[in-house]
Order: C-alpha cells, then sequence, then structure tokens
C-alpha cells in the first residue's frame, strides 16, 4: 500500500483510475451534474441569492394537493399491487398448483412490469372508459351503468387501477424468490410442535417476510410515483399529480418561478429517494433468510 | 390443505381476470373500427400512416444507437471493475442504480436547464446535440438493467484468468476486450440490449420534452386524436414487449447452455 514512493505502481494506479473515466465522465455529465443543478437552484432566487422560499412556497394549496394526490395514487397502487402480488407470489410458490401456472405467470409478469407508459393508458380507456369493452358488456348484459356509479377512469381510482397492471408483475417478480426462501423444515417443525397454520404465517412466515413486503412495496411507491406517461395519456392535464404540474411546468413555466420548478423536483427526489433507501435496507435484512 | 389449493386457484383466478380482461377489451376495441363488424382496418390504418413509419424508424435508431453506445460504455467499466478496481464497485453499482431513484422528468429537467443553447455545451442548440443528448438520456434510463445484465454474464466467467491468458499470447487490450470478454458475456449484453429496446422504443417523457419525434410522443398524439387506432397501438406495443422479453429468456436458455459445455 505505500505506493507514494514508487514510480511504477504509480503509473499502474492512474492506468486503473483512466479505466472507468469514460463511465464517470458519462455519469457526471447526464445524471449527477444534472441532478445536483436543480437541487442547489432550488435554494436560490431569480436574482442568485440563497433562499427558503422556493421550499416554503411548495406549501401552498396547489402543490401540496398535487404532492398529496400523487401520494394517494402511489400508495394505494403500491398496497393493491402488493396484497394481489402476494397471493399470487403465495398461490404459485405454496399453493401446490401445476408447474407450468408458475413458469407462464412469470413469464406474463416479465412483460407485463415492463408494459407502462402511453399503450397502458389506452388498453384501459379500451376496457373501462365510456366505451370500453367491461363498460359496454356491463350495460348491454346486466343493464348496469359503471358511469352512473361515479366512477371515472379519469380520476384517482381510475389511475391505481391502471397502475396496478404493472405493479402486481413487479412484485410477484420480486417476491417469488422470497417466498421461495421459506424452507419446509419450518413449516414442518412448528406443524409438529402443534402450531396452526395462522400460527405459522404471523410467528415464522411474517416475520421473516415482512422486510421482503415492506420493502418491495416502497419500490413500486417510489415507482408509480415518478411516472408520468401513462397518466398524461390518460388523462391529460386534468388529474394534477405532481409529474404532470412538472411537466407543464418544464413545458410553460406555469408556476411562473424557474426555481419554484427546482423545489418541485427536489421534492420528488427526496421521495422516491427516501422509499428507495428504506427499500435497499430492508432488501438487505430480507437477504439474510435466502441464503 | 385442499382449503389452501382453493385460495390458490382463486388467486390465481382474480390474476387471470385483472391483466386478460384489459387485453381482451384492447383488441376487441382495436377491431371495431367498421361499423357492424370486427376487422383489422385499425391496424391497417396505423400501419400505412406515414408518421407512424417514421417516428417508429426513428425509435428504432435512437434504440440501436442507445445499445451499441451503452454497451461500449457499460462492458468496459463492469470488466475494469472486477478486474482492477473492485473497491469501486459499490459506488459503480449505486450509480447505476441512481436512474432507478431519480425519475425520469427530473433528470431530463436538469439537461434542459443545463444544456441549453445558451450554455456552454449547447446540446439543446442544434438537431444533432439534441438527438445526441436524447440517446443518452436513453443510455441513462437503461443502465441499471444493461449493467446488471452485463455484470451477472460476468460473474460467471473467470475474468482474471482469460485476460492474463491473452496477455500471455500477446494480446493487445482491443483484442483482450472485443476477441475474449465481449463475446464470453454476449448472453449478457443481449438480454441488456432487449430490456432496453422494449423500454426505449415507446418512452415518452425524454422524447417529448426534448421535442423529437420519436414514437412515445408520436402514440400520445394519436390517443388524443384517433379512437380506434390507439387499441392497435397498445396491442403492437405488447406485442413488441412479448418479443422483447421472450428473447431475452431465449438468449438467457442458450447462455446457460453454452456455459455447461466442458
Amino acid at each position: 500500500m505505500s505506493s507514494a514512493s514508487s514510480p511504477l505502481i504509480d503509473r499502474r494506479t492512474i492506468i486503473d483510475w483512466l479505466g472507468i473515466t469514460p463511465f464517470l465522465i458519462f455519469a457526471l455529465m447526464f445524471l449527477i451534474v444534472p441532478t445536483l443543478y436543480l437541487v442547489s437552484g432550488a435554494f436560490f432566487n431569480a436574482e442568485g441569492q440563497f433562499t427558503f422560499q422556493n421550499i416554503a412556497d411548495l406549501f401552498t394549496p396547489t402543490i401540496m394537493s398535487a404532492y398529496w394526490i400523487s401520494i394517494k395514487v402511489s400508495l394505494a397502487s403500491s398496497l393493491g399491487g402488493a396484497l394481489i402480488g402476494f397471493f399470487l407470489a403465495w398461490a404459485i410458490v405454496l399453493g401446490g398448483l401445476p408447474s407450468w401456472i408458475r413458469s407462464g405467470l412469470l413469464t406474463f409478469s416479465g412483460v407485463a412490469s415492463n408494459f407502462a407508459g402511453v399503450p397502458l393508458a389506452f388498453a384501459f380507456i379500451a376496457t373501462l372508459g365510456r366505451t370500453g369493452l367491461v363498460t359496454v358488456l356491463l350495460r348491454d348484459w346486466f343493464g348496469f351503468n359503471l358511469y352512473s356509479t361515479g366512477f371515472n377512469l379519469l380520476s384517482f381510482f381510475g389511475l391505481t387501477i391502471t397502475y396496478m397492471f404493472f405493479q402486481i408483475p413487479l412484485m410477484v417478480l420480486i417476491l417469488t424468490p422470497a417466498l421461495d426462501g421459506l424452507k419446509k423444515e419450518w413449516r414442518e417443525a412448528s406443524e409438529i410442535l402443534g402450531a396452526s397454520n395462522w400460527q405459522y404465517w404471523r410467528m415464522i412466515g411474517l416475520p421473516i417476510l415482512w422486510p421482503s413486503l415492506l420493502g418491495t412495496s416502497l419500490l413500486l411507491f417510489a415507482n408509480a410515483f415518478g411516472a408520468i406517461a401513462t397518466a398524461y395519456a390518460l388523462t391529460g392535464a386534468s388529474l394534477n399529480i405532481v409529474p404532470i404540474l412538472l411537466y407543464a411546468q418544464i413545458r410553460g413555466d406555469v408556476l411562473h418561478n424557474p426555481n419554484l420548478g427546482y423545489a418541485l423536483a427536489l421534492g420528488m427526489i427526496v421521495i422516491t429517494g427516501l422509499s428507495n433507501v428504506l427499500y435497499i435496507w430492508l432488501r438487505m435484512r430480507a437477504e439474510r433468510w435466502q441464503k | 390443505m385442499k382449503m389452501s389449493k382453493f385460495f390458490a386457484w382463486l388467486a390465481i383466478a382474480v390474476g387471470i381476470t385483472y391483466f386478460f380482461v384489459p387485453l381482451a377489451g384492447t383488441f376487441e376495441f382495436s377491431l371495431r373500427m367498421r361499423r357492424a363488424e370486427y376487422s383489422f382496418d385499425a391496424y391497417g390504418s396505423v400501419f400505412s400512416d406515414v408518421q407512424f413509419q417514421q417516428t417508429f424508424g426513428f425509435s428504432m435508431l435512437m434504440a440501436l444507437f442507445t445499445i451499441v453506445f451503452g454497451m461500449l460504455l457499460v462492458v468496459p467499466t463492469a470488466y475494469w471493475v472486477r478486474l482492477r478496481l473492485p473497491q469501486m464497485r459499490p459506488f459503480v453499482e449505486f450509480v447505476t442504480l441512481m436512474p432507478l431513484v431519480i425519475p425520469a422528468i427530473v433528470i431530463v429537467f436538469g439537461y434542459l436547464r443545463l444544456y441549453n443553447s445558451a450554455s456552454y455545451i449547447p446540446f439543446t442548440g442544434s438537431l444533432l446535440g439534441t438527438n445526441i443528448l436524447l440517446v443518452m438520456s436513453y443510455i441513462t434510463l437503461s443502465l441499471p438493467y444493461m449493467y446488471r445484465s452485463v455484470d451477472t454474464a460476468m460473474r460467471t466467467i473467470d475474468v482474471r484468468t482469460l485476460t492474463e491468458a491473452a496477455e500471455i499470447l500477446g494480446a493487445k487490450w482491443p483484442t483482450i476486450l472485443f476477441k475474449c470478454i465481449f463475446p464470453n458475456v454476449m448472453s449478457g449484453v443481449l438480454s441488456g440490449a432487449f430490456i432496453t429496446f422494449a423500454i426505449v422504443i415507446g418512452e415518452f417523457t425524454m422524447a417529448a420534452l426534448l421535442n423529437r419525434p420519436a414514437f412515445g410522443p408520436y402514440l400520445q398524439l394519436v390517443g388524443a386524436n384517433k379512437a380506434y387506432e390507439p387499441s392497435a397501438l397498445a396491442i403492437i406495443a405488447f406485442a413488441i414487449t412479448w418479443l422483447s422479453m421472450g428473447l431475452i429468456q431465449l438468449v438467457s436458455r442458450f447462455g446457460k447452455l453454452t456455459q455447461s459445455r466442458p
């Protein structure tokens, strides 16, 4: 390690670092500096003076309601996705189903978790929109008018149901290995000791799984929070969620303050960043049981 | 035990209903263009649209550049980190995961402010510059997937021994990289390439905010103005995603076969 005196090793060290220089330059130029630029911009006013005013301005009703709807949609779709995804993963791992169902569902999940963006919005408009298949069938077969119940696809509920199309598969993909990690011996041991099915899940299964479950839910949350294409194609600019507000701000400074736009971006980074950090921490805890 | 099997089937039934109904609904809707009978008119209308051909071609080209330049960046980096700088591994992995943490719209917002025509590096000042910036943004978006698939493939080969063997035989570094390392991690490169393709082809945010005529903004435009074509496009997009994922499975299966060979 005492390399400072030897010129030979010095040259080698330089070459070592040269090898990842292209990557470092790329990361700085297209990932780190642009992000830092926005983050720092959030703390300055138009005259270039340091200020917390932009952060304070986030707490106005319009922006707060945008964050609130975004958080609600992300939370609902991640919890719904987590719940249904958990039962699907449980069914294919522990439900005693034929193995082709398992491989079929996993393959489909790989596809569906990547099927997002604009086409996903189209699919749900064609299904649950005003002239969509389900809406029409409910009306013609059962005389039930979905839209008279107050249902609207272009709303909080509609967006949540749409987001779940990529949330559930993601949950299945991440949770299946975790469920595979539940050892048969644990179940047998608990049964020999007289535990019921419920006791097994409450005292063994869920305590082992909860870091995976909670961690993946956080990942799904961040995933939904940053998504824009689906929401934009589904609702246009009518639903006031943060990514759409930011999109409008980038396009035409609707907040009439460029630095407030930076603060809006900073808020998004903080929320997705926090949920990802927690996810990584919980994942490290979860992996202890999967070895 | 009977009970749990019932619930397992119930869960699968709920899942299939939720996933199958939107796809069936979309397909049915895409056939409705002609009154009173089903037809593939909407697909004909989509494929004959000049804008469809142009934007799809543009996105294909961008995807190709993203894959080529992304892999030229990722493979040497992953190789070098494994060979010479293992202490940098956590840092490099952290950086490659950052695009999952920072939303795409925030990243492109940064680009627009940092590289506008009045800045030191005016990427958005020219058409070529904007296209380069778009490819760079796509490389950023697909970095987590590319790095992961390449690094996984590299784990199965002994990078150090391969390099030493090549050096002893007198190979220079381009030969080592392109004739030893790339072919050996081909399964990883290909599966990374296909997932990149699936991400880039319909990407909306970057292309829309950089004002490039890509497939994603075109999809959005059709959705706002037409009735039946969007469903046909959704089915086409789903088929493309399915194809990409199918190719990944094929490649990884092929990769396993070649590895198990003695």
